[in-house]
Formats: C-alpha cells, structure tokens, sequence
C-alpha cells in the first residue's frame, strides 16, 4: 500500500461474512473499495461464526470490524460478537456493518454498541468517509 | 463520414439507404442538436447503437437463425401458440418460519390465484443444518421455512394435494435429502411418484459459482446429482431434475452475457454427469430446466432468453446429438431481479418488477416470480406479495402482450442484440472449454473472479453517477416512512428445535440406526444413494443427519482464498 495516505496507512480493518449467509458480493465490493482507499483490509471469507471473527480480529489487531449479513440474524449475530470482544478485551475495535436491516433493528443494533449500520444503497465513497472520521487507529 | 463505415464493435456498415440517411438527415441534425452526454450502453455496459436498420442482421438468416414458434432453433418460443395457448405459470416463491406458517402462506397463495408452489428453505436447511446447530443461531426459520425432518415436511404440504399442483424447491447441496422427503410425503397422500410434478434447483454448480450454499466438493456433488437424475428418470418422469440457474449469477453481480454463458456453460457439465453414468441424453435431458434473472435493462433481457433457447437447441443437437425435441427446448423460469431494487422509496420497486416481468414475458418464460417492493428490508409482507402477483396478472390480461408470439421477433434491433450476446456468450463458453469444462473453471476460480470484478465495476459506476439508480444517486428526495415489514419472531426458532427434539426422541430408533448405516456404507461405494436416502427420511433421520453422514466418505467443501 505505498500509495496510501499517511493518515489511513495504519488503520486494519477486518471485513467479516458471519454465519451461514453466503451473499458476499457487498462484503467483497466493501472490501475493496476500502482496501483501494488506503486500509489495510482483511476479508474473512464466508460462514464464520462469531468467535472466529473476534479471534481473527485480535490475531490480526484490527481497529475495525466491518460485517455484513444479509439473512436476517443480525439481532443475533451483533450482540454475540460485541459481548465476546468485550470478554476478551476488544471492546475499543470498532464494529460497523451492513445488510438487509430494517430501520427498527438498526437503531437497536447502534444501542447495543454498532457504531454504524448501512443499508442497500449505500454508495462505497460513504463507508470509506465513514470509517476515516470513525475508526481512529487504536493504541497498541 | 462516407456512406458506410466503422462502428464501436468493429463490424462495419454496408453503405446504402442508411449511408445517405446518416449523410443528409442525421449529420445536419446532430450538428444543430448533439445526443445527450451520457453512455448509452445496457446495465451490463454492452453498447446499443443509435439505430438498428437490416444493414445489422449481416449474416443472420432468418430461416436458420429466427425460425418460428415452436420449431428449433426455438428463438421465437417454445410453443407455436405460446401464451395464447396458456399463460405462464405464476409462481411466487414463498417460505419463512415454521413449517405451518408457510403452509398457511401457500394456501393464501392457491386461493388468490397462484398456479403453482415454489418453496424457500431457511439457511440453515440450506446448508444441510438441523435448527439447533450452533450455527444456525438466530437463521432458524429467517429466510425460508426451516424443515429438520419429515413431519416438518407433511406439515409443510398438509392439505395441499401433491398430485394436482406443481411444486418447485429452492434447494442445492441437500436437495437430494429434501426431495425425498417430498418423495415420503407423497406417499404418505397416496400420490404415485409418478404423478409428481415439480422441480428441485439442484444446481449445485452455481453454489460454486455465486450463491456460496455448499457441503461437499464439487466430484462428490455431482455424483448425488447423478443419483438424482437417474432415479427421477425411472421412477419421477415428470420431476425437472435440475434447475440450471443463472438467477444467482446475476444477483452476484455478473453481466448478463455472463449470466448467460455460465448457466449454459453449467447445463453442459450437467448433461455430461448424467451422460458419464451411461444414461442416454434423450431420457434425462427433457427433464432439465432452467432459471434466468429478469433484470432491468428491458431489451437486453429479452434477447438473453432468446439467445439462451437457441444456444442450448444447437448444443443439444450438435454437442450432444440429442434426437428428441424435448431435449432442444430451453424451459426457463425466471424471477426478477432482487439485486436491482432499492430500499430507497420502495414503491419504485413495483415500477422496476413491471418491467422485468414484461421482459421476461417478451421473452418467452414458462413462469414466472415477481419480487416484492419491500425485499430489500425484510421478508415481503402478505400485502406486497399480492401486489407482486396482481404485477404478473396485470401484465397477463390487460397489458395485450400475450395476444401474438414473439411480438418482437424480427425488430432489427432485438435480432442484433441476441446474436451478439449470443456470440459473446459463445467466446466465454470457449474459454471455460478451453479449461476443461465448468467444474475444472470453478475450481480454478474462473467464474467467480469474472462475476467479482463486474460487480465492481457496476458499483463504481453507481457511485461515480455513471449508471443512475432512481432513489439512490439521483432523485434521492421523497424517502417516506418504510412500509410495514414481516417480522420474525424468535420463538421459531425455540419451537423448531423442540419439535425437532420430540420427532427423535419419538422415532423408531432401531429403524433409524439401521437407515443410516446402510446409507453410510452406501456413499462409499457406486451404489444408487437415492432409495437409501428415502428409506433414513421415512425413519424420521434429520436433513443434518443425512449430510452429515457421507461427509467421511464426500469429504467438506472449503473455498479457496478469495482474491479482493
């Protein structure tokens, strides 16, 4: 990443599919773009479950979590994996995330600690400004 | 410019009437009023030209090429009367929740006119899981209906006579599982596996490809598919054995040439499987269907179908010597496209399904499902599912489109456009060839490196405003309230894993033990899987307990590392 912005070059992200959702063409789309903005960027792959995505985050000391989950258990899945950061001492990584959400469910995912939640039709540029102004890189 | 010329796509233009035509009446009126200043190219970015005059049909033969209905090569339809004879069938694909839940929204269906079933599992179904494995936390019953055993099967069918209406299964990895419990079921109504009529998905090869939903690798895969076809063919003859899916393609991202090639390219390592285990392709392939996309870019969707009907008439012919017409035809379904709609002013998404659907009737589908507006944010509500299926009702009878076949067969421009996304199709079947056929591309990441990168390209060009989406990049005013939305909720999941907890501890178990093992043993050998597989769902064996068991002898898919 020798082209990146100074400013972003220490910011890891880890772009996660959690669950057995196989629609990954957000996830991989997200990834990009913010790997193509300057982050470093870990894609997960599919079908992880949330201990595997908190464990690979803190293996990887990422400053985020970006998920994406598109079936439906995101009431589910969100909770889980901010309760097992905080048990194992992530709870400074912040977690964002996006998929077929309603707007009810989302206001109750950001109370639970879910920093940001986009929807279908969130243009790429949005999530890269958004996570600029909002995953500062942790201290380490 | 003299008459004549070069165009973008290299061909060239005879010079003749539209020579002079561009000469005197065009270049003056571009010279006082140019064109707009956009691109004009499909949503796949395929270029359309400003006019289409028969100086475009150049080595088209309208005897050869076109045809008519009912005759191969089978571009104007598959039937000489087509809808005039009978409509499409209309199929909504319907399931969330428990069993009885769906059951009760497959009945809502039948009395508000639908024609025909069409079932939509839940992940964890999907995925060959029982509703109480650790990873079906929270997706029991979300996106589908969760079915773990055959009583959730009979409560899933209960009161709806399996000998009268068509059903179709979204199903893959574990399609062989959930066909024999509708198998079980049939018996259980005194219906003749004969009388079935029906079509399981089955496409595994696509799962590889877009919709990621896999158990085992791709040889062992296509071995239960084997199985599949050759119990259908003896003892289901009018079960569609394969629904060779280009839908998911789609939804993943990839253009619609693309779409086009790789569920033809799919069809082909099908019709290889059932002829690798001697089977002769005239007894299995009148049996494969296919499932296109509708998206919206109206004109090239049309042409998609009709390039696909001639495709797969002159593969069957010439690649595989198939005698029986059956075998020629391309039966597709088609849905519309759930990845063009927008969570932005939701009730733009009628207006987009509109078009899909007359798209996709344009082009001559066998049936059809329209999506509903509010897909986008959850599960459709009953409401929105009934204004999706009085879309196709409209379209059907007060439109005029179903009046004469083919409306649009001879329009210079829709004969253009299916030959060169026929001939672009081609070159991309040429290359998976050249890699020694569709499995050997998938494992090599073929199909799926080209889907990723038109999904990028397409989302770059959102957001540049390069390709417009009403609601999302332009128009963005008007967001109103969201319409009220399907709720799940979470006792589904408790009470699928206590009725899945009462079937086993209610079940014959020596019965059961005994299914399974002689399953088990079977999977390492050559032995038909499907009789056995029957017998352990009679037994009341869970679809997790089935998938589970061969995994020693199939062995467990993993995806190799995917390149950003």
């Amino acid at each position: 990443m020798s082209t990146a912005p100074a400013a972003t070059a220490t910011v890891r992200l880890l772009v996660g599919k959690v669950g057995l959702d196989g629609h990954d063409r957000g996830a991989k789309i997200i990834a990009r773009a913010l790997r193509d903005a300057g982050f470093e960027v870990i894609y997960t792959g599919l079908h992880q479950t949330p201990e595997m995505i908190v464990e690979a985050a803190l293996q990887e000391d990422v400053d985020g979590i970006g998920l994406s989950i598109l079936s439906g258990a995101h009431l589910t899945l969100f909770p889980k994996i901010l309760s097992l950061l905080k048990a194992r001492g992530g709870e400074d990584i912040v977690v964002f995330g996006g998929g077929i959400i309603p707007d009810e469910d989302a206001a109750q995912l950001k109370e639970a600690g879910v920093q940001a939640v986009f929807t279908p039709g969130t243009a790429t540029g949005d999530v890269i400004q958004w996570v600029r102004t909002h995953v500062p890189p942790r201290k380490r | 410019m003299s008459a004549g010329g070069k165009r973008r796509d290299g061909t060239t233009v005879a010079p003749g009437r539209r020579g002079e035509w561009e000469e005197t009446v065009l270049k003056p009126s571009l010279a006082k009023k140019p064109e707009r200043d956009v691109a004009f190219t499909t949503v796949s970015d395929l270029p359309i030209e400003r006019l289409y005059t028969p100086e475009d049909l150049e080595g088209w033969n309208a005897e050869r090429d076109l045809g008519l209905p009912g005759e191969p090569p089978y571009t104007r339809g598959l039937h000489p009367t087509m809808y005039r004879g009978r409509l499409w069938t209309m199929r909504q694909f319907a399931g969330f929740g428990s069993a009885e839940d769906t059951n009760r929204r497959f009945h809502y269906l039948l009395e508000h006119g639908q024609t025909g079933l069409s079932t939509a599992f839940d992940l964890p179904t999907l995925m060959g899981r029982d509703s109480d494995d650790a990873l079906a936390e929270g997706e029991v019953g979300r996106e589908g209906v969760a079915i773990d055993t055959l009583e959730d099967m009979e409560t899933l069918f209960k009161g709806i006579p399996l000998g009268e209406v068509s059903t179709s299964m979204t199903i893959n990895a574990p399609a062989f599982v959930l066909l024999a419990m509708y198998l079980a079921v049939a018996e259980k109504q005194g219906v003749p596996l004969e009388r079935l009529e029906g079509t399981i998905q089955n496409d595994i090869l696509k799962e590889y490809i877009a919709q990621k939903e896999w158990i085992y690798p791709p040889a062992p895969s296509m071995r239960l598919i084997g199985d599949m076809i050759a119990f259908c063919t003896e003892r289901v003859p009018k079960w569609n054995t394969i629904s060779i899916s280009g839908y998911h393609i789609r939804e993943a991202g990839s253009t619609a040439v693309q779409e086009l090639a790789f569920t033809l390219a799919d069809g082909l390592a099908y019709v290889e499987a059932g002829r690798a285990r001697g089977l002769d392709v005239d007894r299995f392939a009148p049996r494969l269907s296919f499932f296109f996309n509708s998206h919206i870019d109206f004109f090239e969707e049309i042409a998609k179908y009709r390039a696909a009907r001639r495709m797969w008439c002159r593969f069957m012919q010439e690649r595989f010597g198939a005698k029986d017409p059956r075998s020629w035809m391309l039966r597709t379904h088609a849905q519309t496209a759930g990845c063009s709609l927008t969570a932005q002013q939701p009730v733009n998404n009628v207006v987009r399904v509109t078009i899909q659907a007359l798209a996709a009737v344009l082009g001559g589908t066998q049936s059809l499902h329209t999506n509903s507006l509010d897909e986008t944010l959850a599960l459709p509500s009953e409401e929105s599912v009934r204004i999706a299926l009085r879309t196709q009702q409209i379209v059907a009878e007060e439109s005029g489109v179903t009046n004469t076949v083919d409306p649009l067969g001879g329009s210079y421009f829709v004969e253009a456009l299916t030959s060169k996304m026929e001939k672009d199709a081609l070159e991309l079947i040429a290359r998976i060839d050249a890699l020694g056929g569709m499995v050997p591309a998938i494992e090599q990441g073929f199909p799926q490196r080209e889907i990723a990168e038109a999904a990028y390209r397409y989302q770059r060009q959102l957001d540049t405003g390069e390709k417009t989406l009403v609601g999302v990049n332009r128009y963005t005013e008007g967001n109103g309230p969201p319409p009220p939305l399907l709720r799940i909720e979470q006792e589904v999941e408790q009470g699928q894993k206590s009725r899945l907890a009462a079937v086993k501890s209610r079940r014959d178990r020596g019965r059961h033990a005994q299914a399974m093992e002689r399953l088990v043993t079977a999977a390492r050998g050559p032995e038909p899987l499907m009789p056995l597989v029957l017998d352990a769902v009679r037994a009341y064996a869970s679809v997790q307990e089935i998938c589970h068991a061969l995994k020693p002898a199939f062995g467990t898919y993993r995806e190799g590392k995917v390149p950003l």
